[in-house]
């Protein structure tokens, strides 16, 4: 085993990786020196210097079947799950293995094999309940999964994959051993993702990194290429950082007001399109809406609860519920797609804890993504003409998890002028799907790239989409294929015409 | 089980590198029952070929060491075609899925086999064509897998079933030999219509590796509407009132009140709450589509339909068949677990049969729910059961039994599309004498002497063949009274 990796485990430092005690220190806004380990993580001053299969990826795609060996930890565990949420006898047996999900399954799409299809997980997980053991191949297929959510759109038979692959990944999180590779790694993005000051701290070596072209320089030196695959891949997807704007803790509706919202700002989100966020406030104010934005507010846990660290996700999630307790808001807005499913779902995830489950499920009840409430709200702001033609990407945590399609597209056809062009496959994923694309970036790239063609195959302008993680995903794609697209939030292209931007005004800077 | 000798694994993996073969255990598992979940076998060992060629190096390898072997389409077979063999290769096609030409002109489609039905008409649908055949499964199933089954859909009244537009086939026979069955750009090649026997063959007679298919004009027009009755009778009433007025619809699909429920909870298509509806698709010049859908209206009335919808655009007719189509899988919701039955019966049949079932169904106490393409009289009576019920599922079975024995009765057949494969072979003497079926043994002997391909499916007890194919034999063995006469 090369111990080198292990310098890269964050709990290395002292700082016992603890996700209670992590969100404690939210409100401490200097960087603390573990903030500043996680950078150095992901730092690009640093990736240069790591060997070449640091983190050398398990899959490429189309062999998903006879890889692995390497990296194998050779953990078994019979049977497959224990009595602690394993994935429900009752939800399984809704399948009733008529394959209709195979199509719209990503994985299915590029390896063409049952075990990387919702059936066969699904069976998989059936056999993991009595039948076999948790080793290697299981985690290795439930792990492809993506977590998209196609599958649940497809299925006639109403099965509720979500619930069924959160407790699988609780159970293969808590139960099996992986590889000191590949935990360290995980642990790295968890102890950086879903802390934005780590993150920004993160992000700003990169930031002057791609300020003087230097990654485009080791690009073009192939150096780039000796860098091991999932730091690459992680490199590619970083976006150029912009002037971080800040929403207010309030800020007030313009004109008559309607309603009182709560405002949640996501992690990716407030750091790398925080211009994102601040469209979206003053879209709600224009249509009439107070916004309170709790300033202590910390991760929602999405990637938490998607990676299946339970308890870590419990605790983002409680703390989430407590910042908004007294608010007294009517509805809590959320614009990043991959948030807004899982706060939905907070009722569903507490159900067990006695303290919290009510407060959980009146939190979900309030949750609507931002398309969605403005839709049932009805526009009040004068829009001005946007005359563009913009292909709309499905997020799949917008389209597949929380079904909505619609209202994304009606608040854009609301814009006189603006065009909405669909995009080939929609309902295929682009490979982003939480950490996915840094843990598995062979997939994910070929995905990624499937979706910017499909996108530039449109002939748009430019690309509208309602999650950082596509937005970032689909990005990288087009960079690698050598070309660009303006990339906008619904938010920012409505927050435009409303302000009464032009065209050219919008499209640049994105 | 499970775990296969070694030089098997390696023979595979030298052909299709180690990404190509699957030898694990609980990766097999997953290959172990296909759409019918009431047989399971692990087989030894699962491939992945993505060129004909890998199909016919492993085919081959096969025949020489006698290693059984079974195709593998998209899985989503319902009477246990795909079910693997103890100690035999599966051989999945889903990595074969290029669409290889696109040739408008000759109105033909070549494919590989693992390509899905619905693809195919997708890559046609620009110029203004459609693969014709439409099995509710056209979303998921491959055009092997169809081939293999001689697929119909809903759609199949009035253009036929997969035979009908397939136009030619290169297939790997059982000794490894590739050949060419069916003609090219022009049809109705000379000799023996092999291509017609190896259509619906159920994979017993070598593995179809790249496939010429025939697409179609859409039609000019198209209308279907949606009509509630009180019960099946009055339905059915309303089917024979609509052919025998001479008139040959897309499709005539009816559903009973249980699936309604069903597909209402699954994909919300806003069907009234009836005892019986009709799904009713006219196509064809705009005319005369006019005037005979004016004229089906008059005949739902006059059955007494109680509401009669018409799809007023194509999304609201994709709504209709959304929720036709959707009915298998949609059972899920109203039970835990499901057995479809296929059968056929003469359509002026239908009434009294339909009774029968129900009958069947209370003497049982289980609940029957029934879907069918009525215009042709091929019946799905969905057996609805709960297999942690101890002894459900067997019961299930044995009414299923019973119904499809009502159906032969009643002047019908086994199976209208699903094929016999493994679950219903043990009804084929039923339909069938001695004779007939020495007569189609005679052709899997010419085609599969040594009994390799796709072994134990289709006829109740493996004919041996002999080594010539020819009449048959008394084998030695059976001679010694070793083995039963079959
Ligand atoms: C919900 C549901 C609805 C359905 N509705 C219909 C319907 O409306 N009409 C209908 O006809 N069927 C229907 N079916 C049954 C099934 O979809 C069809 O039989 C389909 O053709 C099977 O295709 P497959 O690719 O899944 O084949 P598989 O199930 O994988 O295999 C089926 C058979 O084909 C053989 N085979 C597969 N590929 C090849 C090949 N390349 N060469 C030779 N043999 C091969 C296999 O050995 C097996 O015997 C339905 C199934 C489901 C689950
Ligand atoms: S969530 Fe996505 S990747 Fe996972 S099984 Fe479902 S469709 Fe496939
Ligand atoms: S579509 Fe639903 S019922 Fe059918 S195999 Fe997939 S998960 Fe199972």
């Amino acid at each position: 085993m090369d111990n080198r990796n292990d310098s890269l485990d964050p709990r290395q430092d002292g700082n016992p990786y603890d996700a209670t005690d992590a969100t404690e220190r939210r409100g401490v806004s200097s960087s603390t020196s573990q903030d500043q380990a996680a950078a150095n993580a992901v730092g690009a001053g640093s990736t240069e210097d790591l060997p070449d299969d640091t983190f050398a990826s398990r899959g490429a795609v189309k062999q998903t079947v006879g890889i692995g060996r390497k990296t194998e930890s050779g953990s078994v565990i019979f049977p497959a799950f224990d009595d602690h949420h394993p994935p429900e006898k009752d939800l399984i047996d809704d399948c009733v293995h008529c394959g209709f999900c195979l199509p719209t399954c990503p994985t299915y799409v590029l390896f063409g094999e049952e075990m990387d299809s919702p059936r066969g997980r699904i069976y998989l997980m059936n056999k993991g309940l009595n039948e076999e053991p948790l080793n290697d191949q299981m985690v290795r297929h439930f792990d492809l999964c993506l977590g998209c959510m196609a599958c649940v759109t497809a299925c006639p038979s109403g099965v509720q994959y979500d619930k069924l692959i959160e407790a699988t990944r609780g159970q293969v999180e808590r139960r099996y051993e992986r590889t000191a590779q590949d935990k360290a790694f995980r642990e790295m993005i968890f102890q950086l993702f879903p802390y934005p000051n780590r993150l920004r701290v993160a992000a700003a070596p990169l930031k002057l990194y791609q300020r003087f072209g230097v990654g485009d320089k080791l690009k073009k030196a192939g150096l780039m290429k000796v860098l091991p695959k999932r730091m690459r891949a992680m490199e590619a997807l970083m976006p150029m950082l912009t002037k971080q704007q800040e929403v207010p803790e309030f800020s007030p509706a313009v004109g008559e007001k309607r309603m009182t919202v709560g405002f949640i700002k996501g992690c990716v989100q407030r750091v790398f399109f925080s211009e994102v966020n601040a469209a979206t406030v003053r879209v709600l104010n224009a249509e009439g809406c107070d916004v309170v934005t709790p300033k202590a507010q910390g991760c929602c846990g999405a990637l938490s609860v998607h990676a299946g660290r339970e308890e870590e996700f419990q605790a983002f999630a409680r703390k989430l519920i407590d910042e908004f307790e007294d608010s007294g808001v009517d509805r809590i807005i959320i614009n990043a797609a991959g948030c807004g499913s899982t706060l939905k779902e907070y009722g569903y995830l507490l159900r067990d804890d006695r303290a919290y489950a009510e407060k959980a499920r009146n939190f979900s009840a309030k949750v609507r993504d931002v398309s969605e409430f403005l839709q049932e709200l009805g526009p009040v702001a004068e829009r001005q003409p946007m005359p563009v033609a913009a292909a709309y990407h499905d997020a799949c945590h917008l389209a597949h998890s929380q079904g909505i399609r619609k209202q994304p597209r009606q608040t854009l056809k609301q814009i006189p002028g603006m065009e909405v062009r669909e995009i080939k496959e929609a309902e295929l994923c682009c490979g982003s799907a939480g950490i996915y694309n840094m843990v598995e970036p062979e997939p994910a790239t070929e995905l990624g790239d499937r979706k910017a063609t499909n996108v530039l195959n449109t002939g748009a302008r430019m690309v509208v989409t309602s999650n950082p993680g596509c937005m970032l995903q689909i990005q990288a794609s087009l960079k690698r294929m050598g070309t660009s697209m303006p990339m906008a939030h619904p938010m920012e292209v409505l927050d435009a015409s409303i302000r009464g931007e032009s065209v050219e005004t919008l499209l640049l800077n994105r | 089980m499970g775990m296969a000798s070694s030089r098997l694994v390696d023979r595979m993996t030298e052909i299709l590198g180690p990404e190509g073969v699957i030898s694990e255990r609980e990766q097999l598992r997953a290959y172990e029952c296909d759409g019918l979940m009431n047989y399971r076998v692990i087989p030894e060992i699962v491939v992945l070929p993505e060129t004909a060629e890998h199909v016919q190096r492993i085919v081959r390898y096969c025949h020489d060491e006698g290693i059984p072997f079974v195709a593998r389409g998209s899985g989503t077979g319902l009477s246990g075609g795909a079910l693997p063999v103890e100690s035999g290769v599966l051989i999945v096609l889903s990595r074969m899925r290029r669409i290889l030409e696109v040739d408008i002109p000759n109105q033909r489609v070549v494919v590989e086999p693992g390509v899905i039905n619905i693809w195919v008409s997708q890559a046609v649908a620009d110029e203004g064509y459609y693969y014709a055949p439409d099995p509710a499964s056209q979303i998921v199933s491959s055009i092997g897998g169809n081939l293999a089954e001689n697929s119909g859909g809903v759609h199949c009244l009035k253009y036929g079933f997969t035979t009908n537009h397939v136009m030619g086939a290169e297939v790997v026979l059982p000794d490894g030999t590739m050949v060419n069955i069916g003609g090219g750009k022009a049809p109705d090649a000379p000799g023996y219509e092999l291509l017609g026997a190896f259509v619906g063959s159920e994979g017993t007679l070598g593995i179809a590796t790249k496939i010429t298919l025939r697409v179609v004009r859409k039609p000019a027009s198209v209308k279907t509407l949606l009509a509630a009755f009180k019960d099946t009778e009055e339905a059915g009433d309303a089917v024979s009132g609509i052919i025998g007025s001479g008139i040959v619809p897309a499709a005539i699909e009816m559903m009973d009140s249980l699936c309604i429920e069903a597909v209402e909870t699954a994909v919300h298509p806003g069907f009234p709450q009836a005892g019986a509806v009709l799904i009713v698709e006219l196509d064809g010049p705009e005319a005369e589509v006019s005037s005979q859908f004016d004229q089906t209206i008059e005949i739902c009335e006059k059955a007494n339909a109680s509401e009669i919808r018409i799809a007023q655009d194509d999304e609201e007719r994709a709504l209709f068949w959304k929720g036709r189509k959707a009915a298998f899988a949609a059972m899920g919701r109203i039970a835990n677990d499901y057995y479809v039955q296929d059968a056929v019966v003469p359509r002026t049949e239908l009434g009294a049969t339909l009774k029968r079932i129900s009958e069947l169904g209370s003497e049982y106490g289980m609940r029957v729910a029934n879907v069918f393409h009525a215009g042709d009289g091929n019946l799905h009576p969905l057996v609805l059961y709960d297999n942690d019920v101890p002894g459900e599922a067997e019961k299930a079975e044995d009414l299923a039994g019973e119904i499809v024995m009502t159906c032969l009765e009643h002047g019908g057949s086994l199976t209208g599309e699903h094929g016999i494969g493994r679950d219903k072979m043990k009804y084929m003497p039923k339909m069938f004498t001695t004779e007939d079926m020495d007569t189609m043994q005679l052709l899997r002997c010419a085609f599969d002497p040594h009994h390799i391909c796709n072994p134990g499916k289709v006829f109740p007890t493996p004919r041996l063949c002999g080594e010539k194919p020819g009449p048959f034999h008394m084998h030695p063995v059976q001679k010694a009274g070793l083995a039963e006469n079959f």
